[in-house]
């Protein structure tokens, strides 16, 4: 009672700052198998724990146990894993690109591959995702054109954008990669209304939409959650917490909730929570938020833990506030690490046929990039026409902007 | 032919829109069973069924959003916002994704949305129930803004907008749902049954956006108006014995350069008319797009009679409405300057 009436203002903090020791020990990890698996069609009020809790596949040894195993052939995962080397192949050339002046940025998934690249055979074709700019997994694990996706990240000729979008901004509608925009959480009500237009077109696809844990703090992660809760629209609403938001630990974002999750509770909508890092265990739960969707039982929550291992973008340096080695300590490992370890537990993959992946995806990678650059880079070569410049602002152009363009000479 | 008022006419469009093409929907607050606050959308639920015209959550960010992601998908979304004073929540989905989806993805998306707003004072609205924000979108690349004067007017172009390929602000003036007004409010309203733009035709027609429609020919100023402003500049006209040609520019983006530049270079002056806040309204545009395309013609500087720089009060409704008195006053001192 001594304190009464001086009231003291709270600013959460995180563990660790830059020279401390990475300390996830506050950090709760469930045992892999020990969530259960409920039915699709199960009472969100009976599944509340599942906000709380992380479900797990893969466990220390690289075996695959529990309810939500068993999904996938050797032939799947084996593609799996390719598809997590092959973006963290490309990144790691983007982002080498952009310190020799290639293009003006790029955004690393390092650490996150899991998550997008699982996610993505989860879905069907037709089905749309409304993602972030950190998803690309969705278009390398569909096959989109890694050429193409550089042709975008340079800003050259070949951009099927035309240079009018900032680097990894892509946009596919054919392989249901909804067009993305620098405004956060602007996309996550967008996909619960593609959602509610299939349901009342009578269609059997599904939207998935994608938000980082920052940004659920936007007022449109709420607008979405009220909209899908109310019209019980097939879509998945993920999301993606890889405990930062550029320099903003998680805490901030999530203040008090004991999770991301846990947002969706209130809403009434079913909410799981997932190790981000393990493959088997983001495919199995984006199945089953997936087939809910499709059977019209509604909308699911899934909060992916995972840890943002590389810095936010090519513009940022997270030594400035979180210790250096902070991604090493973190407790779900590396997702590429444990299904490659899971994969010659189960005899199919041996270190040695890992090098030598690692060595054709980056030759592959290098091959798509000279190919790229043959078409120009953001500085050098070819370029978009400036009359792209005022092209699609409108579907017809107006006059106004036909003056405009023979002002600028083109 | 049959009349209407605006509130039929536009509910009007939406029906026809609907019986034309089942990718119409129409959603917002209160606008399925209840059939809209201004009974804009009355009887379109029960004619077409809860998955074409429905009730929405408030939240205009919600509703806007939803509609974008509902046009990439292949409807074609009409959807109101209760008041344009409520339509700042939703400004982040209108002007950052709405309007740059199409040049953003390069075609790949596009965003057919009408966005319906009741707008405009003169109704002892108040602060958040009077405000004209036509400029907060004119500025933005990519949206088309329109604001019907008329019932005819507002048929045809709210189903050019709704058939439209791209996404359309559609304000509609409330103190003209009933009838014309013309700011003088101690006199009892005519309704539109008793006016020639009342008459409103059955079944399908457009007018086209981007075209102005010349109210009143005259050969001595040119009046460049719209919304509830027409009215009040023909009332203005009339009263200081001026002729004055009134242009209802209907469409405000894009605009109908060539009727107003034709109708400058006939007059020699120009009279911009707006109940938004003058700063950086749309009157600006107009006044240095005049000035621009019309200067060797200008015998005198262009004026601008708009809304003060003040917040929409509630008491001193008709000393901050432009009303025909302060109208008729910048059209003699154009005339003497």
């Amino acid at each position: 009672m001594a304190d009464a009436g001086m009231l003291r203002f709270h600013v959460p903090e995180p563990e660790v700052r830059p020279g401390g020791t990475p300390d996830f020990s506050n950090v709760t990890i469930a045992e892999a198998g020990s969530v259960p698996r409920p039915d699709i069609d199960v009472d969100p009020r009976i599944i509340r724990d599942m906000a709380f809790s992380i479900i797990r596949v893969l466990n220390r040894n690289g075996e695959a146990v529990g309810p939500w195993a068993g999904l996938l052939s050797s032939e799947e995962l084996l593609e799996g894993l390719r598809n997590m080397m092959t973006l963290r192949t490309f990144d790691a050339r983007m982002q080498m690109a952009q310190r020799q002046g290639k293009t003006s940025f790029y955004m690393q998934h390092l650490g996150e591959e899991a998550v997008s690249c699982a996610f993505r055979k989860a879905l069907s074709p037709g089905d749309m995702n409304f993602p972030t700019y950190r998803q690309a997994g969705l278009l390398i694990a569909d096959g989109y054109p890694m050429v193409t996706m550089m042709n975008q990240i340079y800003s050259n000729e070949a951009d099927p954008l035309k240079g009018r979008q900032l680097p990894i901004m892509y946009s596919s509608k054919e392989h249901g990669f909804f067009s993305i925009s620098g405004n956060l959480a602007t996309q996550y009500i967008q996909a619960v209304g593609w959602a509610m237009a299939s349901a009342i077109s009578n269609d059997s696809r599904i939207a998935a939409a994608w938000i980082g844990d920052g940004s659920t703090a936007e007022s449109d992660f709420h607008s979405a959650l009220v909209f899908a809760s109310t019209y019980k629209a097939p879509v998945v609403l993920n999301v993606v917490n890889n405990q930062w938001a550029i320099s903003t630990f998680q805490g901030i974002a999530r203040g008090g909730s004991g999770t991301f999750a846990a947002r969706g509770l209130g809403f009434g909508i079913p909410s799981l929570r997932v190790d981000g890092n393990d493959y088997l265990a983001v495919h199995a739960v984006a199945k089953w938020a997936a087939t809910r969707a499709r059977e019209n039982l509604g909308p699911t929550l899934v909060e992916y833990v995972t840890y943002r291992a590389g810095a936010h973008s090519s513009s940022d340096d997270p030594s400035a506030y979180r210790p250096k080695t902070e991604s090493d300590a973190w407790p779900l490992g590396d997702p590429i690490v444990r299904l490659k370890n899971h994969l010659i537990k189960l005899g199919v993959w041996s270190n040695e046929r890992h090098a030598q992946a690692e060595a054709e995806i980056l030759d592959t990678v290098i091959a798509a990039q000279k190919e790229a650059e043959s078409h120009g880079t953001l500085h050098a070569g070819g370029k978009p026409s400036t009359r792209e410049m005022f092209e699609g602002v409108f579907a017809e152009m107006p006059p106004h902007l036909r003056r405009q363009r023979q002002q600028a000479g083109v | 032919m049959p009349r209407r008022t605006m509130i039929e006419a536009i509910r009007d469009a939406m029906d026809v829109s609907m019986e034309r093409d089942d990718k119409v929907v129409v959603f917002g607050e209160d606008v399925g069973f209840f059939g809209g606050v201004f009974r804009v959308t009355h009887g379109l639920q029960a004619k077409y069924g809860k998955s074409r015209c429905f009730d929405a959550p408030i939240n205009e960010s919600g509703i806007v959003g939803s509609a974008i992601g509902m046009a990439a998908y292949g409807l074609k979304p009409c959807v109101e916002i209760q008041f344009a004073d409520y339509m700042y929540p939703a400004y982040d989905q209108l002007t950052q994704e709405a309007a740059r989806l199409r040049y953003r993805s390069n075609g790949d998306f596009t965003c057919p949305i009408v966005v319906r707003m009741p707008t405009g004072g003169g109704i002892f609205g108040g602060q958040t129930h009077s405000q004209s924000p036509e400029a907060l979108f004119t500025h933005v690349s990519g949206l088309k803004t329109v604001v019907p004067s008329n019932p005819h007017d507002a048929k045809g172009l709210l189903i050019a907008a709704i058939e439209d390929p791209d996404p359309v602000i559609f304000l509609e003036p409330k103190r003209l749902y009933n009838g014309p007004f013309d700011g003088h409010h101690d006199r009892p309203v005519t309704p539109w049954s008793k006016h020639q733009l009342g008459e409103v035709a059955d079944g399908h027609y457009t007018v086209p956006l981007g075209k102005a429609a010349i109210r009143r020919a005259g050969g001595a100023v040119t009046v460049l108006a719209y919304g509830t402003m027409v009215y009040v500049a023909q009332a203005a006209a009339e009263e200081t014995g001026i002729d004055a040609e009134i242009i209802d520019l209907r469409t405000l983006l894009p605009l109908d350069l060539d009727t107003i530049v034709a109708s400058v270079k006939k007059t020699g002056r120009c009279v911009v008319v707006h109940e938004a806040t003058l700063t950086s309204g749309f009157g600006a545009e107009l006044s240095a797009l005049v000035q621009e395309n019309c200067f060797y013609h200008l015998e005198a500087p262009v004026a601008r009679v708009a809304g003060w720089d003040t917040p929409y009060p509630h008491a001193q409704e008709w000393e901050y409405f432009p009303g025909p008195a302060r109208v008729g006053r910048a059209l003699l001192e154009t005339m003497e300057a």
